[in-house]
């Protein structure tokens, strides 16, 4: 199989590390601005930069290393102190990081590369990156001196060698003068750099003047090949040791090299750099990575395996890749693993739970104590894979919200205001599905405070606040649930604006009593969004109603809350997974329900007042809704009905049901899109019996329950007045 | 150029053939010198230069800054010139390029 493993496979993995090379590079970039010290983050960008140009010129992308090389050198600039890492160029930096990534984008699309010099969106940036260079660097036209071996040589243009010579001691005697080598080679091409290496030459006292000491390091340009170069040695190379590192090579080729000369590292370190071979902060990186040695990756062993990338060109890149890894082995161990892979791992679980769940019931009937026994430990056990399996696909939230920062700085230079992030409960976690299902809802609701929800500076500085403006985002957990919270410290709603314009457009009858959350929901609703100006989000296309039906496909929910002057607060709540949940199983007739376990509070004795939707819950209203009625389940109720206290959202009601079944571990299968309109059903799940049940929507009853709430509270009104 | 810093003149051949004879002169000249000073070499008058030339002023070079010396090239002749331009050592002797 290992043969078998084509050039796509290594491309594939090179994408994946480009695109993580740009997050690190584009989280860098938005903290430097708030750090006392930027020097690691400066450092952390140009390392991204500086690796992603490497193993793009590996693969023979001169689009990304054309591009790369210039905003490498301008980043250069940056740490050598002669620019200023300030907002125009972290804007101009965020930009670059962005076309990077189409390029590489186009790169995986299998899309030929536009020339960056050429393309104009590419032009135009290189021309911004330019101004930085202060002419001082010919930067397009040097990264071709710095495209890897395998291109240079296959066009046949000058390329750059890096020649080590160390002369033996009676190279003289044996009368031959190092000095006309290097002259003949001269011959073949220019000599760029070159250093005679004065260590091994000793005092005067020590010295054997007619022996010879002398060592050289070459910076050699020619178009001749390797073979060329080594004949120029021809009469000396049995008294002479020679090392040749190929054009394109990169850091690795040079610690090995180090590593073979007699030279202390340090010092050849610095004849390399004065060669011009490495840069400073190749030499840099050489040093550290030469403190700690692995033996070789497999990206290298591939790419040789298949001889379609020359040995030393491998090698080379194998540091790049030891970098890469480094710097992510210090953030967290960790495999990389198909997402199919694990979906297919989490269905297996499922439908091992379903097994189980029938096996239990089996157990049941046949009334074998000790079977059950088994059963129960396994059962057990299989609910220990189910949390393991999941915990496998849950991530932490901290990833999608440090997206934000971008947004935020991108959308506050937009928008002329001055507003900072603040990210709290990073370490969330929640599914990996729920995460990327939630960031376009999430993106509307960021742009939205920071659009409408934040004030503009003069309005902040009238109302006594800090000239910058805060959106918060904050995660964490809640019985069952993610919580993400949205805040700004703007203006808050405009209660009496919302209720005027929700009365308008018919969406509240007039003189009807409500809640302030009430009203806030009010903007969620569809037909509300596209005309009041509290909600235009102009040319995004998608109003508060999507976002609410986005979290709503996800079996989530969301409030709003807001105090005038204050500020604003959207809370997100969603289901940690939706594959698998602890559920509570409840009879209507001949048909069983489940209710996500995390939201059942109690189950009471079902009472009620005779011909109300509500009962007395410890001298509280419970609404409640009858489910039988709900879902006009045929027969008639039970003698005895219980009710399902139900908790979402900090608020109570109940459910009337005819039998309690108890807690089952319920897997999720989602309603084919045939039942997709039908309300209060979020999905359905497959009985140890085999019967399908159908798991409650419990956001969306709540719903109902208060509207009726609303409406049993006005009848009690009623009744009350006219006795 | 002070007339007052010792100097040492290489005329001629500064090649193998005159190494074995140039290095204990050379180390004379060097020990004559006081410490702190400089001992210039002058290379103007040099006809010929080889890599056991260089070998020697390298030697000299060491000698010199391990005894807290220094070794000041002064002048050099066209054939001096075409070596220390080929192999780039004027940085090391301390020339301007």
């Amino acid at each position: 199989m290992a043969n078998h493993i084509d050039l796509d496979q290594v491309l594939h993995t090179f994408i994946l590390e480009a695109r993580e090379l740009l997050e690190d590079m584009e989280a860098a970039l938005l903290r430097v601005a708030d750090e006392a010290d930027p020097r690691e983050s400066i450092n952390a960008i140009f390392r991204a930069a500086h690796t992603i140009k490497g193993s793009s010129g590996l693969f023979g992308l001169d689009a990304v290393v054309t591009f790369t090389h210039v905003v490498e050198s301008v980043l250069d600039r940056v740490r050598d102190g002669a620019v200023a890492l300030d907002e125009p160029l972290v804007a101009l930096m965020l930009a670059s990081g962005d076309y990077i990534g189409r390029l590489v984008d186009a790169v995986e699309r299998g899309e030929p590369q536009a020339d960056p010099t050429t393309e104009p969106e590419g032009a135009a940036l290189l021309e911004r990156l330019q101004e930085f260079l202060g002419g001082r660097e010919p930067s397009i036209a040097s990264a071709a001196a710095d495209i890897p071996a395998a291109d240079a040589l296959a066009t046949g243009g000058a390329a750059r060698w890096h020649l080590s010579l160390r002369f033996g001691p009676d190279v003289l005697r044996n009368g031959m003068d190092p000095l006309s080598f290097i002259r003949y080679l001269a011959t073949l091409g220019e000599i760029e750099h070159i250093v005679t290496l004065p260590d091994a030459v000793p005092v005067l006292d020590a010295l054997d003047p007619e022996g010879c000491c002398l060592g050289f390091e070459i910076a050699f340009v020619t178009t001749a090949d390797k073979a060329a170069i080594e004949n120029v040695f021809e009469f000396v190379i049995d008294d002479c040791a020679l090392r040749i590192v190929p054009p394109g090579s990169r850091i690795a080729q040079y610690i090995e090299l180090i590593r073979s000369l007699p030279e202390q590292p340090s010092r050849l370190g610095e004849i390399l750099v004065r060669c011009g071979s490495v840069t400073a902060h190749e030499l840099e990186t050489a040093l550290r990575l030469q403190a700690g040695s692995e033996p070789a990756q497999k990206i290298g062993a591939i790419l040789a395996g298949q001889g379609k990338v020359a040995p030393q060109v491998v090698e080379a890149a194998l540091a790049k890749q030891k970098q890469v890894k480094e710097m992510r082995s210090t953030e967290s161990q960790s495999v990389r693993v198909d997402a199919d892979k694990l979906d297919r791992l989490i269905n297996l679980v499922g439908e091992l739970i379903i097994a189980t769940a029938g096996a239990n019931l089996v157990a049941r009937r046949t009334r074998n104590l000790e079977l059950m026994e088994r059963n129960s430990t396994l059962s057990e056990l299989v609910e220990e894979v189910r949390d393991s399996a999941l915990q496998l696909r849950m991530v932490k939230i901290g990833g999608t919200f440090s997206r934000f920062k971008r947004v935020v700085h991108d959308v506050a230079r937009e928008l002329g205001k001055d507003i900072e992030l603040a990210v709290s409960g990073e370490d969330t976690e929640l599914d990996k599905t729920v995460v990327e299902k939630i960031g376009d809802p999430l993106m509307h609701l960021v742009r939205n405070a920071m659009d409408h929800g934040i004030d503009s500076p003069e309005i902040r500085a009238a109302r006594g606040k800090a000239a910058t403006g805060t959106v918060s985002l904050n995660a964490f957990h809640d019985s069952g649930s993610i919580v993400i919270q949205v805040s700004d410290d703007g203006g808050g709603l405009d209660r009496e604006k919302i209720l005027a314009k929700g009365i308008e457009r018919g969406l509240v009858e007039p003189g009807r009593a409500m809640s302030d959350a009430e009203v806030y929901a009010l903007i969620f609703e569809p037909g509300f969004s596209t005309a009041a100006q509290i909600t235009n989000l102009s040319g995004r296309g998608v109003g508060m109603d999507v976002v609410k039906r986005n979290i709503a496909a996800l079996r989530g929910s969301v409030a709003i809350a807001s105090e005038p002057g204050q500020g604003t607060t959207v809370t997100v709540r969603l289901p940690l997974t939706l594959a698998i949940i602890n559920g509570f199983q409840v009879g209507v007739g001949k048909s069983v329900f489940v209710v996500p376990m995390d939201m059942v509070d109690e189950c009471v004795e079902f009472t009620a007042e005779p011909g109300h939707d509500y009962t007395d819950l410890r001298g509280q209203v419970l609404p409640f809704i009858r489910l039988r009625e709900l879902f006009d389940v045929p027969g008639t109720p039970a003698a005895r009905q219980n009710i399902v206290v139900v908790k979402h959202a900090g608020q109570k009601f109940g459910l009337v049901v005819d039998a309690l079944l108890g807690e089952a571990q319920t897997v999720i299968k989602p309603l084919s899109r045939m039942f997709a309109q039908v309300r209060g059903i979020s999905g359905s799940s497959i009985l140890g019996s085999g019967d399908v049940a159908l798991i409650l929507d419990v956001p969306l009853l709540k719903q109902e329950a208060q509207e009726d709430r609303g409406h049993a509270a006005r009848q009690a009104e009623s009744l009350e007045a006219g006795q | 150029m002070s007339t007052s810093s010792p100097a040492f003149r290489i005329d001629g051949e500064f090649t193998i053939y005159r190494a074995a004879e140039l290095a204990p002169a050379m180390k004379a000249a060097l020990d004559e010198v006081a410490a702190g000073s400089a001992l210039e070499i002058d290379l103007s008058e040099v006809t010929e230069m080889d890599s056991a030339g260089v070998q020697l002023l390298m030697s000299a070079k060491r000698s010199a800054d391990e005894s807290g010396r220094a070794l000041r090239m002064a002048g050099l002749s066209p054939a001096a010139d075409e070596v220390f331009r080929t192999l780039q050592l004027a940085w090391h002797f301390g020339l301007s390029q």
